[in-house]
């Protein structure tokens, strides 16, 4: 780059943004030292904390990937009248404030919400619940995962589906043998964005769910619980979801890096 | 044999024709892009349902919109060679023969893939992934796994248009072996004329969704009824308008100047259609004195050498294009630039009334 004025005020304002991006994640790794860090992750609530995490996202991600897998596939190779009002009614709780996800989900699915009776009379609980932290992420994460997937399926060739339809192989087999394989790497990456989001999901499972140690108390909801009185174990909490957060991101970039098989080739 | 008939609104035009191929003959449909070939292949492997239309194979009917019949399309299970061959790019290519074989026990498809890809001399790329194939190797994978199955009918759309020149010449010939010694009903679609005739036992040209004419290639070229058939099967064509005649000859004048002269009878506005090989060119200013009632003065504009013959495209009145041999012309010097006497005979010369 010519070293010009406007040249370097680009580069200033990179490094302002990238030091003022860094420094805070920086700063919970080099604020306590790593003897500590460990010794606070053995504690009982940090440790249920993650668990619960960990058990929680993995059951959110398992509902979004079998239910939003052929609904993507249905919104990318399919057209229909309101295709992109759905399209966004998916995509709202992308925008939507956590606090009002929380309302939203209490209104539709709490006690005295428009589904509350129903789930009470089949004996389901979710307020206050381990499964009511699974329905908020759900809702937080799910649409992460549907519009990765939805452009992921868009970018199978149509041609490879037809030949697998000419070939014998009816709509479910095509889907299942040749659209999932090819969009592959892409559904890859939503898993791993949407898992991301869970992960990090605070205040709709805050409203929903409350904050529960070893039933509702999630990774974040704990780190919120205990900065107060052990910013240690806060801190330690805090590494840990950076750490595997960061690994998230990684795959997603290399995932992202992966021709789609589908797509155009060599 | 195979009977279609077809009606569907397309973008621009309705698409509305009926196709019969009798079992082991290969009919192809010609046309420009566009105009409407691949929805025929598509619907008849119930890829797209028409508006309208019928469609049996041997008896069996695949499609009736009027009786509410339309078989999917896996119980069809037509034979279909995809343009870009369509081979799935995360399974090796026995694995893509293998796709179809669905009514072999698992245990034997591999050896059964094998031995599809045999007849095709692909037997050595079982284990290769499709993008580390060459483009005639596609094509082989791609016809072992659209014939594997033993299907009831072959669609082919624009199988050569992929490859280069070199590897397409070679794998035309692959494909009309194989188109021959099949007994099963053909239907290619393609936009180059050439490559119809070298594959189909006969040609339907097809403009904005219908069969303008049909017949074996060389009654299309010999006997186009359109200047549009007649521009697709390869003539040079040009315009002008018939004027009377003598001694059984019809004299058209040229837009744009000159005359010529056919054989063929007609009257008022013409496109007069020759083929590039009746062409024959002599050094400019000599007067000819052969059989060749037509003569024109014209200018070599380019000189384009296919195989051993030079494709040369002069401008007289309007444009055409002669064939000559390599050493024609080297003998006549040819150049861009060069004048020359364009000569062909009333005999060679079609018309057909605009």
């Amino acid at each position: 780059m010519r070293r010009t004025l406007f040249g370097f005020a680009l580069v200033a304002s990179l490094t302002v943004a990238l030091l003022f991006l860094i420094l805070p994640v920086v700063a919970i790794f080099t604020n306590t030292d790593p003897g500590s860090l460990l010794d606070s992750l053995g504690r009982e609530s940090s440790r249920e904390a993650l668990w619960l995490s960990l058990r929680t996202t993995l059951a959110a991600l398992a509902v979004i990937v079998v239910v939003g897998t052929p609904a993507a596939y249905l919104l990318a190779t399919r057209e229909f009248r309101g295709k992109a009002l759905v399209t966004t009614a998916i995509e709202l709780p992308l925008v939507l404030p956590p606090a009002v996800a929380g309302i939203g989900l209490l209104a539709a699915f709490g006690p005295k919400g428009i589904f509350g009776s129903a789930l009470e009379g089949a004996g389901i609980e979710l307020v206050l619940q381990t499964a009511g932290v699974i329905v908020a992420l759900i809702f937080v994460a799910a649409p992460f995962y549907l519009r990765q997937a939805q452009a992921a399926f868009a970018a199978v060739d149509p041609s490879l589906l037809a030949a697998a339809r000419t070939l014998g192989a009816s709509e479910a087999r095509a889907f299942a043998r040749v659209a999932i394989p090819c969009a592959g790497p892409g559904i890859s990456a939503g898993i791993a964005l949407s898992w991301g989001r869970a992960l990090g999901e605070f205040g709709a499972t805050l409203m929903f769910a409350g904050s529960f140690q070893g039933i509702t108390q999630t990774a974040p909801l704990a780190i919120f619980a205990t900065f107060s009185t052990d910013f240690p174990a806060a801190l330690a909490l805090s590494a840990v979801l950076v750490a595997f957060s960061g690994a998230l991101l990684l795959s997603v970039k290399l995932l992202a890096s992966v021709p789609l098989l589908g797509g155009a080739q060599a | 044999m195979l009977r279609a008939e077809i009606a569907s609104r397309l973008r621009e035009f309705e698409l509305d024709l009926e196709v019969d191929v009798a079992a082991g003959r290969c009919l192809a449909l010609v046309g420009p892009s566009g105009a409407g070939k691949s929805t025929v292949l598509r619907a008849i492997a119930g890829l797209h349902r028409p508006d309208r239309g019928r469609i049996d194979l041997a008896g069996r009917v695949w499609l009736d919109r009027a009786e509410g019949v339309d078989l999917a399309p896996e119980r069809r299970r037509c034979g279909y060679l995809f343009q870009d061959y369509a081979l799935f790019p995360h399974l090796s290519a026995w694995r893509n023969v293998a796709f179809g074989l669905t009514a072999v026990p698992r245990g034997e498809r591999r050896a059964h893939a094998i031995e599809a890809l045999a007849r095709f001399g692909a037997e050595d790329l079982a284990e290769v992934m499709p993008a580390q194939l060459s483009g005639g190797e596609r094509q082989r994978v791609a016809l072992a796994r659209a014939l594997a199955a033993d299907p009831h009918l072959l669609l082919l759309d624009e199988p050569l248009t992929a490859l280069d020149a070199r590897t397409a010449a070679a794998a035309a010939r692959e494909l009309a072996e194989t188109l021959s010694a099949t007994e099963r009903p053909a239907l290619l679609v393609t936009h180059d004329f050439t490559e119809a005739a070298l594959l189909a036992d006969e040609i339907a040209v097809i403009d904005r969704g219908r069969v303008v004419q049909r017949g074996s290639a060389a009654e299309l070229s010999s006997r186009p009824t359109s200047a549009f058939v007649a521009d697709f099967a390869g003539a040079v064509v040009m315009f002008g308008t018939a004027a009377g005649g003598e001694g059984g000859t019809t004299l058209v004048r040229l837009d744009g100047g000159g005359s010529v002269s056919s054989t063929d009878a007609a009257a008022g506005p013409v496109a007069i259609a020759v083929f590039p090989w009746e062409i024959t060119l002599e050094a400019g200013g000599t007067p000819a004195h052969g059989s060749a009632l037509n003569q024109l003065q014209a200018r070599v504009v380019s000189l384009t050498p296919v195989g051993n013959r030079v494709r040369v495209g002069l401008l007289a009145s309007q444009p055409l294009v002669a064939e000559v041999t390599s050493r024609s012309a080297e003998r006549l010097g040819l150049a861009p630039g060069s004048a020359v006497v364009a000569g062909w005979k009333a005999t060679a010369t079609r018309l057909v009334s605009r």
